[in-house]
């Protein structure tokens, strides 16, 4: 299979085609099957957290270890020189791509890694989050354990559950599953909190069934996959979130319809969207889920740094 | 009987930008940056037109706006020609037609948005909804906006 990740960016979901995405998840069944310690030896990354993100940073710095390469970097923005002395993030990725091989990058603003993308002088990026809008590892995570549970990435039903509108997570893994023959998707949400326009007209355009439901229970005798989120409490006023409470907490009880083939799956951290019940059922999954996170991360950083694979 | 008579003065050399909405001639000045240059500009605000009722006309002396330029002043003036001028002959005439992106001219009303912090420039690309309307997708923050609110 040719490896036209080598070298590219890894900025959006979006900028991966159906066969980036299947080369990723080969090679994260590859790698978790087979570690390979010396794949990236001699190779350093940056870590460049301007917010903290503990689960994201930790993710990506194991599977760099796990890949033989070292990491420099830092995991707040705050508290870094850089961000004091008032240097502009296009500076900061200038000098620092002089110093590595790659440069991993979680920044609050949007859009952040892709203008890294332009100063880093051909030194790859990948984007650990750019505010609301993109975290394609995330995404590729989440497919590669819908792919582990399913054994496809088509003819799913899949739910996705809380908050739609300002979740990234479920934006990313909607455009990615939209590459896919036959999906169908179930969207349940506050009516504060639906899916935006844009990803339900992307549906529409490629004739992709969806639909808004109520309450998780209407569809739970008919999903692959339940994709759970947080809904935000500041999201919503008092009314509207102890009325979202009440629909999208997801109990043992809720499932007891539940196909055997169905996963819950949850971006976490968790709050209280998920009664901790739910967690010794045999669709509990967000914690394999989590950990296949270091498998694709380290697909994703071996194909874009070594042009030959398999 | 027609009164062949300008409505502004006429230029030696350069690009006349005709057929532009009334009202939209300084906005147009402003956005592409026109009035940055040394060059002698004149312009017209509602001047009648038979095809717009009422228009806006810039000319520039010695400046012969590129494809690009010309293409990004579609999304603001659809039906405008661009006529270039040379001994006062008109030599050449085009008409703009929606680029497939536009950088620069627009600002992302995303206030999250990398773009609005960084010695950048702005970049957004065309799209369409469902109902044929035009949309802006901001390249860096990735938000698709109705055309009417990054305008």
């Amino acid at each position: 299979m040719r490896n036209s990740l080598y070298k590219k960016n890894i900025i959006s979901i979006n900028d991966l085609n159906r066969n980036e995405l299947e080369l990723v998840l080969k090679k994260s069944a590859f790698l978790k099957e087979k570690a390979q310690p010396n794949l990236l030896k001699n190779k350093i990354i940056a870590s460049c957290f301007f917010e903290a993100s503990t689960r994201t940073r930790l993710s990506f710095e194991t599977a760099v270890h796990r890949l033989g390469a070292s990491i420099i970097g830092f995991s707040d923005g705050e508290n870094i020189s850089l961000g004091k002395k008032g240097e502009t993030l296009a500076d900061t990725i200038s000098v620092i791509s002089s110093y590595v091989d790659a440069i991993v990058i979680r920044h609050p603003q949007e859009g952040s890694a892709r203008l890294a993308a332009n100063f880093s002088n051909g030194i790859p990026i990948f984007n650990a989050g750019d505010g609301a809008n993109q975290h394609p590892t995330q995404t590729l995570l989440d497919l590669f354990t819908i792919k582990e549970t399913q054994t496809k990435l088509s003819n799913l039903n899949i739910a996705m559950v809380g908050d739609l509108k300002y979740g990234r997570t479920v934006h990313s893994l909607t455009q990615a599953l939209a590459k896919y023959k036959n999906n169908q998707f179930f969207f349940i949400s506050p009516d504060a909190l639906t899916m935006p326009n844009y990803i339900n007209d992307m549906l529409y355009k490629k004739e992709i069934y969806w639909k808004r439901y109520k309450n998780i229970e209407e569809i739970i005798s008919e999903i692959d996959i339940l994709y759970m989120t947080r809904v935000q409490k500041e999201r919503l006023d008092s009314t509207e979130y102890a009325n979202a409470k009440s629909k999208f907490v997801l109990q043992t009880s809720t499932l007891k319809n539940a196909r055997n083939n169905l996963k819950i799956l949850h971006p976490l951290p968790r709050i209280d969207e998920i009664d901790h019940d739910v967690d010794y059922t045999p669709y509990a999954w967000y914690f394999k889920q989590a950990a296949n996170g270091i498998y694709a991360r380290q697909a994703i950083l071996s194909l874009v740094l070594i042009e030959k694979h398999f | 009987m027609q009164i062949n008579k300008l409505q502004v003065e006429a230029i030696k050399s350069g690009s006349v930008i005709d057929h532009i909405p009334a009202h939209i001639g300084f906005k147009l000045l402003s956005l592409f940056r026109f009035t940055e240059t040394e060059k002698r500009i004149t312009i017209g605000l509602n001047l009648p037109s038979q095809k717009l009722g009422k228009k806006d006309i810039i000319k520039i002396e010695n400046t012969f706006l590129s494809d690009d330029q010309i293409n990004q002043l579609a999304v603001y003036a659809p039906c405008a020609t661009v006529n270039y001028i040379e001994e006062y002959n008109l030599v050449g005439k085009t008409f703009p037609s929606l680029p497939k992106k536009i950088d620069r001219i627009l600002i992302c009303p995303n206030s999250n948005c990398a773009s609005h912090n960084h010695f950048i420039t702005s970049s957004f690309i065309f799209t369409k909804d469902i109902n044929n309307e035009i949309n802006l997708k901001c390249q860096y923050c990735e938000k698709e906006f109705a055309k009417n609110i990054v305008l």
